[in-house]
């Protein structure tokens, strides 16, 4: 079930990266580039996830706990500390050259482009030694 | 970069697929009580007690395209770098920037502007304005590097 329930969040999501155009780096990079080809439909796809999610958010945390899992498992931190600001500016610096986040890089994978298939490698080295040093810091 | 390619505005796409992408954070925060991000779940999936759901909803990533392709004819039309060097580059920074800030453009952008959270706002103003100074830099300071 639990599977099932994954995959099925998974599919939905990627259709929503394919349909919004968030999976075209193309799309992307012109909505960064606000000097020259703007193209303003990013902003679409982050007002609408994000005004659907606030919305879904409230209703689901009426109930005490999720259908497939004990208890629900947010986030707890909420100081700005230096990793969360530098780890922010590199993702943000990475994005702007290659057009891609984590989500259309996986999304874009079996699209097979060349660009991707050595992106995406790169960015799971890029977590694992983020994820070593953020362990020493903290 | 990669050079300019034109592409069209399509706002009522972007709002339906955005829409899908929240409506898939919805369905997690449900059924296994997490925040969607895509970062957190891959690193669970490779690391964390309870990795099935966490690569099954790769796995649904990835069948989206496949999907698309299915009912449509052919896979979604995109433009990807052939720049290889650079693309190495933007895989390892967003790797480790998301990994360090603990957060992508769902975990704090999607997730973490819903649950109204500081850090989040703070890391999303973060990747966007340095996101928008590299793409100037690329492409109206140094166009001899694209």
């Amino acid at each position: 079930m639990r599977i099932v329930a994954g995959f099925l969040a998974g599919l939905i999501f990627g259709l929503g990266l394919i349909l919004s155009g968030m999976s075209d780096p193309a799309k992307v990079l012109n909505f960064l580039d606000i000097a020259g080809a703007w193209d303003p439909s990013l902003a679409f796809v982050m007002g609408g996830a994000t005004v659907t999610t606030y919305i879904g958010y409230r209703i689901v945390w009426q109930r005490p706990a999720p259908a497939l899992m004990d208890r629900f498992d947010l986030p707890t931190r909420t100081d700005i500390d230096t990793p969360l600001l530098i780890g922010a500016a590199l993702f943000g610096i990475g994005w702007g050259i290659g057009g891609f986040c984590p989500g259309p890089a996986w999304t874009a994978l079996p699209i097979a482009a060349t660009g991707t298939l050595v992106f995406v490698p790169a960015m799971l080295l890029g977590i694992a030694a983020g994820r070593r040093f953020g362990k020493r810091t903290a | 970069m990669l050079p300019t390619v034109p592409t069209d505005f399509t706002p009522w796409a972007s709002l339906g697929g955005g829409v899908l992408i929240g409506l898939s954070a919805v369905i997690v925060m449900a059924l296994f009580g997490r925040i969607a991000g895509i970062v957190g779940i891959t690193a669970g999936a490779v690391t964390q007690g309870d990795r099935g759901w966490r690569m099954a909803f790769i796995g649904g990533l990835m069948a989206a395209p496949l999907l698309w392709m299915v009912v449509t004819g052919g896979f979604p039309a995109q433009t990807v770098s052939a720049n290889l060097p650079g693309m190495a580059i933007a895989g390892l920074l967003v790797g480790i920037g998301t990994a360090l800030g603990s957060g992508c453009t769902s975990g704090h952008g999607v997730c973490g502007l819903a649950r109204l959270s500081a850090r989040s706002l703070v890391a999303v103003l973060t990747f966007m304005a340095c996101a928008a100074a590299t793409v100037f830099l690329l492409r109206h300071v140094l166009p001899g590097a694209a």
